[in-house]
């Protein structure tokens, strides 16, 4: 039973993980750059729903509609005013920027809320189900992350094939000048991307401090390089690819915290990376690209 | 006499870089040993030395190399706590602090050396991003397992654990690392004429080192991998080179560094650290050694000066950020490209219309 309980651990805190690497596979695909500011969104996703819940007494479903609607509008300025003037430059001055970003969205964090950590109430209604004469407890905050990332799978999928939009986004992805010489405008599709990886890094934001109630302005960083490396370890750039990766990543992190060590979880985790891309150098799911000489 | 124009660029950057780093000293030496100094930057000079090194060394991977490494940290690491085992078995062999550091800072380089060597072989097969992520685990690896690792000293000699500080079975000695708390009770041995000289001893590696011919087959790969690989240029073993001279460096500042706290916890070099060494080093100019000894300085000591104004002091990270942010928008934008170049067009015929004018007050440079 506990073997069964760990895997429905690692797949909630894995479906957490794949919410946030989605945001950071749409990004790298489209902007063709690591937005490590991204886990920081996570944070402030998580402070504006705690913000509006405790605060403003708003009830808890809405609270997390607020916290999406702040988050894409804060999606949507980082892109315009630090990333956009940066699309000619090279990556690495755009990688710098995204770090310089991430600071602040973490200190001015640290000035409006302090570092205590806050206990953050979950917003999952619900009470944990029991099974099997209470041998098997899950948690209701782990069916809900799993619900709902599910949801959020079907519905980008939906949206990235279908949509006028998703199609637009996947155009730019493929080639940013010949999609704007079909009419597309890119800068409207990538901030679009922005608002979405954004929006939905709100929604992991509140789902992972539901789980794991401590919240600083530091809480999104680990859970952002994670999620960056479960994109990685899926193929970046592949939305497939983040889903899977995510997960993997949390089924082997709480695997590892219960049956090796909880102090080298990490350095587990981050060996099998290294594993996975020394095999294969893309990634489970991405594809590799020909190179030209 | 010479005119410094007439000399090879390789004799010019090596003057006005050991030039500027020695004028530093000879002004900031004085200073520190008559006690003019402040308490704050008193504290940064040692810390800065270490840095300068470690962005030196990272701008060999990053801007000589063109790889992207975010586990540079994770040497500075293998090279502290090697280091610190290092000096404290030493304590009673060798007497002389100054030797004890110099072997300190050796032992923690030869470490960081072979950590280098056994992480570049399977990295360097990587490229772009997915490089960076493995660096960047392999940096968290280093830290995580740093972090479970127990030593103690006693007259039987060193002892390992990785559970905790029971299991060592000592009989009396000391410890010298403790798991998450590090190492604990350092013998604070570094001195900022150290400092200075592992600078100078960097300089020395790396500008010989960029300006020979490992130097320019490791440039001529960053510029096209395919065009040096296709006139017989070995691409692993140069990039194996720079990638381990780079940890062998990082590992002797990372020795320098913790010789300067008493305590030192392994989760000081996580991946932020990695992150503050690459921002010195891209704001400093890719390939750019003076660029980034400049830019490790004036970062490093930013944040400190800050602390001083008051008011300012809480607000120092976000100014830190937001200095950050613009410097990288001003630098790289393609907007403030254009402004640039028409502010300079601009003053370039006021300049010369003045000289057609009959002025003669203005220089040619304008």
């Amino acid at each position: 039973m506990t073997l069964v309980s760990n895997l429905i651990n690692g797949i909630s805190l894995g479906s957490v993980y794949a919410i946030i690497a989605l945001g950071y596979t749409m990004v790298y695909g489209i902007a063709k750059m690591l937005n490590f500011a991204h886990g920081d969104v996570i944070m402030v996703g998580a402070y504006i729903s705690y913000v509006s819940t405790a605060s403003l007494n708003v009830p808890p479903l809405l609270s997390v509609v607020i916290a999406m609607a702040v988050c894409t509008v804060l999606g949507i300025l980082i892109e315009g005013l630090a990333y956009r003037p940066l699309r000619k430059a090279s990556s690495l001055a755009v990688l710098i920027t995204a770090i310089g970003v991430s600071y602040l969205l973490q200190n001015a964090a640290l000035l409006i809320w302090g570092s205590t950590p806050i206990s953050f109430a979950s917003v999952v209604p619900f009470d944990s189900v029991s099974l099997f004469g209470g041998k098997l407890v899950i948690t209701a905050e782990s069916i809900v992350t799993v619900a709902v990332s599910i949801v959020i799978m079907v519905l980008l999928n939906l949206f990235t094939k279908k949509g006028k939009m998703g199609k637009a986004m996947r155009a730019v992805s493929e080639d940013k000048d010949a999609a704007q010489l079909m009419g597309i405008n890119t800068n409207a599709t990538i901030s679009m991307t922005f608002a979405i990886g954004s929006a939905l890094a709100a929604v992991a934001g509140v789902l992972l401090c539901s789980a794991y109630p401590m919240l600083t302005p530091t809480t999104g960083s680990m859970p952002g390089i994670k999620a960056f490396t479960a994109a990685v370890f899926g193929g970046i750039g592949s939305i497939p690819g983040a889903m899977l990766g995510g997960i993997m990543l949390g089924v082997i992190e709480i695997f590892a915290t219960s049956y090796i060590s909880s102090e080298l979880s990490n350095a587990i985790l981050f060996a099998i990376l290294i594993i996975v891309l020394l095999v294969k150098p893309t990634g489970l799911l991405g594809k590799a690209v020909k190179e030209k000489v | 006499m010479l005119k410094y124009k007439s000399l090879s660029k390789f004799a010019r950057t090596n003057i006005t870089t050991y030039g500027i780093v020695i004028i530093a000293f000879a002004i900031l030496f004085p200073l520190q040993s008559a006690g003019m100094l402040s308490n704050s930057i008193n504290g940064q000079l040692i810390p800065i030395c270490a840095y300068i090194v470690l962005a030196i060394s990272l701008n060999l991977t990053v801007g000589v190399l063109g790889e992207l490494s975010l586990g540079h940290a994770g040497f500075m690491s293998v090279g502290a706590f090697s280091g610190v085992i290092a000096a404290a078995s030493m304590q009673d062999a060798v007497g002389f602090e100054p030797l004890r550091l110099a072997l300190t800072i050796i032992i923690g380089g030869i470490f960081a050396g072979i950590a280098g060597l056994l992480i570049g072989i399977p990295v360097l097969r990587l490229r772009g991003d997915y490089l960076a992520i493995v660096t960047l685990a392999f940096g968290e690896i280093i830290k995580n397992i740093i972090n479970c690792l127990y030593v103690g000293i006693d007259a039987g000699g060193l002892h390992f654990s990785v559970t905790d500080t029971a299991s060592l079975g000592m009989s009396g000695g000391r410890i010298i690392l403790n798991g998450p708390q590090g190492a604990v009770g350092i013998s604070k041995i570094a001195t900022f004429p150290a400092g200075f000289i592992l600078i100078l001893f960097t300089l020395f590696i790396v500008l010989n080192l960029i300006y020979s011919r490992t130097g320019r087959a490791i440039t001529a790969i960053r510029d096209n991998r395919i065009a040096a690989e296709s006139v017989g240029i070995g691409v692993t073993k140069y990039k194996l080179t720079a990638f381990i001279v780079s940890a062998a460096l990082a590992g002797m500042a990372g020795a320098l560094y913790a010789m300067n706290f008493s305590t030192i916890a392994p989760r000081k070099f996580d991946f932020n650290t990695s992150i503050l060494i690459l921002v010195f080093v891209v704001l400093g100019g890719m390939g750019n050694i003076l660029g980034s000894i400049i830019a490790t300085t004036v970062l490093y000591m930013l944040p400190e000066m800050l602390r001083d104004f008051r008011g300012f002091s809480d607000y120092r990270m976000l100014i830190y950020a937001v200095v950050l942010i613009l410097v990288m928008l001003l630098t790289n934008s393609s907007k403030a490209k254009q402004t640039a170049e028409n502010i300079k067009f601009r003053l370039k015929n006021t300049f010369t219309r003045r000289k057609g004018g009959g002025s003669g007050e203005v220089s040619e440079n304008g």
